[in-house]
């Protein structure tokens, strides 16, 4: 039998939003199987996403943020969008320590945590209009575990 | 509030609940709030029951580690699980923040 679930959540453009959004991905996810160590894997990557379209995407304004999963078979599939402020290079934005705000002590870091901890990471992105993150993580079955 | 113990020119500070950036501002006042006392060499960070940690999390304690630099001091951590780990490695912080065991923490 070949599993599959399909979920979306729409929620605000508000920092007390990111644990729900890590919760909410994490309860979608257990139906898996999942260990410790992937859903840890999972929660920091959906984290990084959810982070950035609230700080960046809508940086000084409200707006939007839709997390999406599908799970099909062994592999979950998560896509972050927001319609905020896009990004007009998106190879750049990617490298790990570039950042835009040095100056609120972020690291740069936020893209290169979600290439490790998940299998693929595509970013697409509009200026003006929006960013969508889709990122997936083959989870072993069970059996292996 | 984080709870913290002091010993001579050591700050203990045990880091709980999730570091990502809705809590970064209040870590960051708290732990500048602790070491404004000049006389702190070592701060030290007790992963122990930390529940997450993000790239926000990066943020703020490579700003307070380059503020203990700047004195002098230094910066370790102990108890990091393997994950949060990963993330000191591929920050490079693994290379500047040192990793202590409980043994020597306590000395
Ligand atoms: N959803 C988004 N909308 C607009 N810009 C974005 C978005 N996501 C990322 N960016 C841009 O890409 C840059 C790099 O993102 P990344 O998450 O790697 O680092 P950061 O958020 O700046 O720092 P950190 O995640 O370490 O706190 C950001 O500084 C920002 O300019
Ligand atoms: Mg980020």
């Amino acid at each position: 039998m070949n599993r599959h679930n399909e979920m979306e959540t729409v929620f605000l453009s508000v920092p007390e939003n990111e644990s729900f959004a890590r919760v909410v991905i994490a309860a979608f996810a257990v139906q898996m199987s999942p260990t410790v160590s992937e859903i840890a894997d999972i929660k920091t990557a959906v984290s990084e996403a959810v982070t950035n379209a609230i700080v960046h995407g809508y940086e000084g304004t409200r707006g939007m943020v839709t997390l999406r999963a599908v799970i099909d078979g062994t592999v979950l599939s998560v896509e972050v969008t927001d319609q905020g402020r896009g990004i007009s290079n998106v190879a750049q934005a990617m490298e790990p320590f570039y950042t835009t705000h040095p100056e609120q002590e972020r690291s740069g870091m936020g893209f290169a945590v979600m290439q490790t901890f998940m299998d693929e990471v595509n970013v697409t992105s509009t200026p003006g209009s929006g960013t969508t993150v889709r990122m997936c993580k083959r989870i072993a079955p069970e059996a292996r575990h | 509030m984080l709870q913290s113990y002091r010993d001579g020119s050591r700050l203990v500070v045990r880091l709980a609940g999730e570091l990502d950036h809705y809590c970064a501002q209040s870590v960051r006042r708290e732990l500048d709030r602790l070491i404004s006392d000049q006389s702190i060499r070592w701060l030290i960070l007790d992963f122990s029951v930390l529940q997450f940690m993000d790239s926000s999390g990066i943020g703020v304690i490579l700003g307070r580690y380059r503020q203990m630099r700047d004195r002098g001091g230094q910066v370790g951590v102990i108890h990091m699980s393997p994950h949060i780990a990963r993330i000191f490695h591929m920050s490079g912080m693994d290379r500047v923040i040192h990793q202590l065991d409980h043994q020597e923490a306590a000395q």
